[in-house]
């Protein structure tokens, strides 16, 4: 198996059909709408004026190739959905050679990264790709031997028919199958007979990572391309009085300092010349219009006036619950507190815009290639198709490149200095750049009856241009009879977006503590307590349910299992359940006092993601989603003063390192669900699970993060050497 | 501008650049070798670590001018096929996600397992603390070099 990574989508077509006949089949991995699968003959392909944004080539040399349109930023897609393929098609998978697709097609739907949900988009229809090339395989064998496909089995590719012995390769039936009438009512594999799906299948892209092709947005370069890195405003609600760039101007390697919009970009020869010059250029900025240059001590108080406003959205209102907490035998009432967080990939934002009189190109890591391509044609006022996207790999997202403000960017310096030009951000930039994850407030209050059953459920989401940060369907939605979710937002000049799991990334912690909390008051055990919530909410619902409760169940049954939940002696142990993106994720995290001080040494992960497609990339997914969890929950902050981000970089700026992850335990419900998305749902739930079982060491709540500025926590050691 | 005759992956090159110029741009901005990624350009996160007459240096903080007549050694260098056992590990362990800091995560381990062949997890630890992995594939770092330190 090898992949090609860099190919334009006319280098592609001509590789799928070079080889001169075989079977080009041209479908759509997400469209629910788009045309059928058809097969598409040599001229038309080299034309290129078709509109699938997937292709299957089997040449006649037996390559089997798949086009793969997805961004990859780490979430292993593009080895992941060609296996799906390969499944139904029952290809020999070391002959399957993986392409990525630039951006160039008309009728492109949900070629984005984002949400989870690109396998649960693509499950069936992918399926239905690889099962429909190989029932024309199985028919054109069946017409050269004169008999019905009934008497053929295929294994690994070969097509064998017993009776006669004869076999044939995929290569040798793929000319005669593209004159197969396409059918229309393939039968897909009956899951439990899957041979590739569930098996840990190596990254395509690896060999290429590890020995440092170019592969990334950072690593385009082109001959004659100009540089340069762009001066945003330092402080968020201000825009340039004045610039000098006479200096930097003057400085050798530089080519041009322009102003657009409230950017001053310096463009130049090199990366070197450009970071240098435009450490002397002088801006000068003023406050935007009545903006105010906000600091986090603002924003505390802002949270605190919020959470007392009269002039709150409800989300969602079940019963009665004033009368609810008027009878209550105790309540129970906490608010939790998150900062703003940058998306920090490793690759800082770029792009590279060429924009000519007679079109545009773009090349670069972005997670929504069609919307960054569509911004910028309404910029330059010109057809969308007049501007080819080249994908490259992302070097991280989280995202921060589901935002096309640094596409546009690139784009519009471009058609302002007539040149093709690659803009770089620094890690200065890319860390105060902007859309960030929102500082949240929650407010959650709980009603106990005299019985310990919790009857009256109160949750208040306040939070900086956070959008409604309550998601508030779901659990404990539904079990609680009485129960009112409402927000309130705050409008900042401090851009927010999304960021990797939007709002639960912190709205499950906030939960997960505060369950633990009620179950503690509730004299229960936390698992016990989250299970019978579960089960009135199944026998006796209260509103509208939009989780899934057996399934929620289950993860929670499997971690306590696989955990020895309560039965170890000498480790505190706590507990999280969260469902989002579709999926369900239980944690256990796992305390033990080493040199007399808490140290956290293991999460034990129960997951259901339904179908595991590649067990290698989900098994990543997984442990990686748990680290991005438990180091921002730990150690993550951006601050401001005066509307400037405080932190700039890593030296200031705390993520997790190889030292403080503890061991991960990774266990799958695989209960042959069709898949269900694993991107982000495991992320959520660890914050709660660390902040539940530093509870039981150590007898301290945690309201805020990130946990190591919170008092009580001196002393507190991540990782299996802590 | 000042001219430089630099020793890298086995070969010469040639190039005029400023002598502050960081070694991590003269690589990617006039030799085009760009397995060496940017990501920090203050030594904090090891993306561009390379190796100087053997050792693990940072090189966007590494002026050219200091480099001298020292062998530079580079991802696309540390060996001809991409077959170090290294490289070996991470393909094996399946290690990367989205893949960009992982060329400094083996040029760094590179350097460790030269200095000291069968090093303890607590001895990787340490060495690769300083090199960041956004995606978290922390585990499967220590496990592959842990992996290759069984091979070489």
């Amino acid at each position: 198996m090898t992949v090609l990574s860099k190919t334009t989508r006319r280098d592609f077509l001509k590789l799928a059909a070079a080889a001169g006949g075989g079977l080009v089949l041209g479908f759509h991995w997400e469209s629910v709408n788009a045309a059928s699968i058809q097969v598409i003959d040599e001229a038309s392909l080299l034309a290129g004026d078709i509109n699938f944004n997937s292709y299957l080539s089997i040449s006649p040399d037996n390559v089997i190739t798949i086009f793969s349109p997805n961004p990859e930023l780490g979430q292993n897609i593009k080895t992941s959905f060609p296996m799906i393929v390969a499944e139904e098609l029952d290809a020999d998978w070391s002959k399957v050679k993986v392409v990525q697709a630039p951006l160039d097609t008309k009728k492109y739907e949900r070629q984005l990264t984002g949400g989870s949900g690109a396998i649960p988009h693509s499950w069936e229809r992918l399926r239905k790709a690889g099962a429909t090339a190989r029932q024309m395989l199985l028919e054109a064998a069946a017409k050269k031997l004169n008999i019905s496909t009934t008497s053929l089995t295929v294994n690994n590719g070969i097509v064998n028919h017993a009776e006669s012995g004869k076999s044939f390769s995929y290569g040798e039936l793929a000319t005669d199958a593209s004159a197969i009438a396409v059918p229309t009512d393939v039968k897909l594999k009956d899951k439990k007979d899957f041979k590739l799906i569930g098996t840990a299948v190596k990254n395509v892209d690896n060999q290429q990572m590890i020995t440092g092709k170019p592969l990334y947005g950072l690593d385009f370069y082109r001959e004659g391309m100009l540089f340069a890195m762009i001066q945003r405003p330092f402080a968020y609600g201000t825009k340039i009085k004045s610039v000098d760039s006479a200096a930097a101007k003057a400085m050798p390697g530089i080519v041009d300092v322009v102003q657009f919009r409230n950017n001053v970009a310096v463009v130049g020869k090199s990366t070197w010349a450009v970071l240098k010059a435009r450490k002397v250029v002088k801006i000068e900025y003023e406050p935007e219009g009545s903006a105010s240059l906000e600091s986090s001590s603002d924003h505390d108080k802002f949270f605190k006036d919020l959470l007392e406003s009269k002039d709150t959205v409800v989300k969602r209102k079940d019963g009665d619950v004033e009368t609810a907490f008027a009878k209550a035998a105790k309540i129970i009432k906490r608010e939790y507190q998150c900062p703003f967080l940058p998306h920090n990939p490793m690759e800082p934002m770029n792009f590279f815009a060429h924009v000519r009189t007679d079109g545009v190109e773009l090349v670069g890591p972005t997670q929504t290639p069609d919307f960054a391509r569509n911004e910028v044609a309404k910029l330059l006022s010109i057809a969308p198709d007049k501007i080819t996207l080249e994908l490259t790999r992302l070097g991280g997202g989280f995202g921060r490149r589901l935002k096309a403000d640094y596409v546009v960017e690139a784009a519009e310096l471009s058609s302002i200095i007539k040149a093709p030009v690659k803009v770089i951000w620094t890690r200065e930039d890319d860390m105060t750049g902007g859309s960030y994850r929102p500082a949240v407030r929650y407010r959650f209050e709980a009603a106990l009856d005299a019985g310990n059953n919790l009857i009256g459920y109160k949750l208040r989401g306040v939070g900086i241009n956070s959008g409604n940060p309550t998601r508030e369907d779901n659990f404990p939605s539904g079990a609680v009879d009485n129960l009112l979710i409402d927000s309130v937002e705050y409008k900042s000049p401090i851009t927010t977006g999304a960021w990797r799991a939007p709002i639960t990334n912190f709205l499950a912690y906030a939960e997960q503590a505060f369950l633990d909390e009620v179950a503690t008051s509730a004299n229960q055990d936390p698992i016990q307590f989250r299970l019978s919530l579960l089960e009135k909410a199944k026998k006796t619902p209260t509103g509208a349910i939009k989780y899934d409760v057996d399934r929620m169940k289950a993860v929670i049954e499997l971690a306590a299992e696989k955990s020895q939940w309560g039965k170890k002696k000498n480790i505190s142990q706590g507990f999280s359940v969260y469902f989002s993106h579709r999926s369900y994720v239980a944690q256990v995290a796992e305390i033990e006092i080493k040199n007399s001080k808490p140290s956290l040494q293991k999460i034990i992960v129960a997951a259901d993601c339904g179908i595991v497609v590649n067990l290698s990339g989900a098994h990543q997914q997984i442990r990686g989603g748990v680290v991005d969890g438990l180091g921002h929950a730990m150690f993550s902050s951006l601050s401001f003063k005066e509307g400037v981000p405080e932190q700039k970089n890593f030296n200031t700026y705390r993520l997790i390192r190889l030292k403080e992850v503890p061991e991960i335990d990774v266990h799958f419900v695989n209960n042959g669900i069709d898949p269900t998305g694993l991107g982000e749902p495991a992320l959520p739930p660890t914050g709660g699970a660390v902040a539940n079982a530093l509870f039981k060491a150590t007898g301290k709540r945690l309201y805020n993060q990130p946990f190591i500025t919170q008092a009580g926590l001196e002393g507190v050691t991540l990782g299996v050497k802590g | 501008m000042a001219h430089y005759k630099l020793q890298i992956n086995g070969h010469f090159y040639e190039t005029d650049v400023e002598q502050d110029t960081p070694l991590l741009w003269v690589l990617r901005d006039h030799l085009g070798l760009v397995g060496t990624k940017y990501g920090c350009g203050i030594a904090q996160c090891g993306a561009c670590t390379v190796h100087l007459n053997s050792a693990a240096v940072r090189s966007c903080s590494l002026p050219i001018s200091a480099v001298g007549t020292k062998s530079v050694v580079t991802i696309e260098g540390l060996s001809e096929k991409g077959d170090h056992p290294l490289q070996a590990a991470w393909n094996e362990v399946d290690v990367a996600q989205c893949g960009y800091c992982q060329a400094g995560q083996i040029m760094t381990a590179a350097a460790l397992l030269k200095k000291n062949p069968k090093p303890t997890s607590e001895q990787v630890d340490a060495a690769l603390n300083g090199n960041i992995c956004r995606c978290g594939t922390y585990h499967r770092i220590r496990e592959a070099v842990l992996l290759a330190s069984t091979k070489s």
